[in-house]
């Protein structure tokens, strides 16, 4: 039988855990540099670029983490996990077009940006140090992670 | 008979619009579908074939040819591409699932290679909602 040692942690009587839940919206993007010529936007962005833009079913996924609580089992309230998100992330960007949205104005709405864009909203919304991991998948082959 | 399935995706971008209607009786019916700045999915496109199997080749239907046809007719011609401005089937018909099914099935009559027949086109929008086309 093996023995496994979770050290101080379970002789404290805490323990970490981490709870990942994943949210879903769609929504339109070009990218594209205005800085850029349309040649360099093409060879950079390929059909990304395409004037007219193009759409995701993006998949949000947000891991929180910390200390187990002794009375509900849980490591954070997944109602207030929810509606911050559904909040802050997904009735903002959900059905619209991201270049249209304020927040990118002066970025490329990249997936790279806009799980950045998401983080930082998270934090703001959510204790300090909860959030341990926020991925973006664009689509089943490209998924994109931010920790700072 | 076999059926076969070959599978592809394409991210496009759309809106859903009545021209014949006002505002308020689009909204009323397409909710935020009817944001004329458009939204977007990566679709998955399912086309099946029938046929009998080629006892030379145990092949119901080449399939570098079909996923060629598709390639042609559908993929290059919907992906990374806003369906409402820039697919013509669409200046007329609103881009639903449905209709978005019966745009690739027209789109793929008469072209599918050898003897196989297309039997059924199926176009998901979102992983839990998508729309066959048998032709009828």
């Amino acid at each position: 039988m093996e023995v496994v040692d979770f050290g101080d942690a379970i002789r404290d009587g805490e323990m970490r855990a981490y709870l990942g839940r994943r949210y879903r919206l769609s929504a339109s993007h070009r990218l594209f540099c205005a800085s850029l010529s349309e040649a360099e936007n093409r060879s950079v962005y390929g059909k990304c670029a395409n004037p007219h833009g193009h759409g995701h079913n993006y998949t949000v996924e947000v891991v929180v983490g910390g200390e187990i609580d002794r009375e509900t089992g849980m490591v954070f309230d997944l109602g207030r996990l929810d509606g911050s998100v559904c909040r802050e992330v997904v009735e903002p960007f959900d059905h619209q077009n991201l270049n249209t949205l304020e927040c990118f104005r002066d970025v490329v709405p990249t997936t790279e940006n806009l799980v950045i864009e998401i983080r930082r909203r998270l934090e703001k919304a959510l204790p300090q140090r909860l959030i341990v991991q926020v991925r973006v998948e664009e689509t089943s082959n490209n998924f994109f992670e931010y920790s700072p | 008979m076999i059926l076969l399935t070959r599978r592809a995706e394409f991210s496009a971008s759309h809106y859903y619009w009545n021209e014949a209607w006002s505002a308020e009786e689009n909204t009323r019916a397409f909710g935020k579908c009817a944001n004329r700045n458009g939204h977007g999915h990566n679709y998955t496109l399912e086309v099946t074939v029938a046929g009998e199997i080629d006892p030379a080749t145990g092949f119901v239907v080449d399939l570098k040819q079909l996923k060629d046809v598709m390639e042609r007719e559908v993929v290059s011609v919907f992906d990374h591409r806003h369906l409402n401005l820039e697919v013509p089937e669409f200046r007329a018909m609103i881009p639903t699932t449905e209709n978005i099914a019966v745009a690739v099935w027209r789109r793929l009559q008469g072209k599918i290679p050898g003897k196989a027949k297309l039997h059924r086109v199926r176009v998901y929008e979102m992983e839990n909602l998508f729309a066959d086309y048998y032709g009828d």
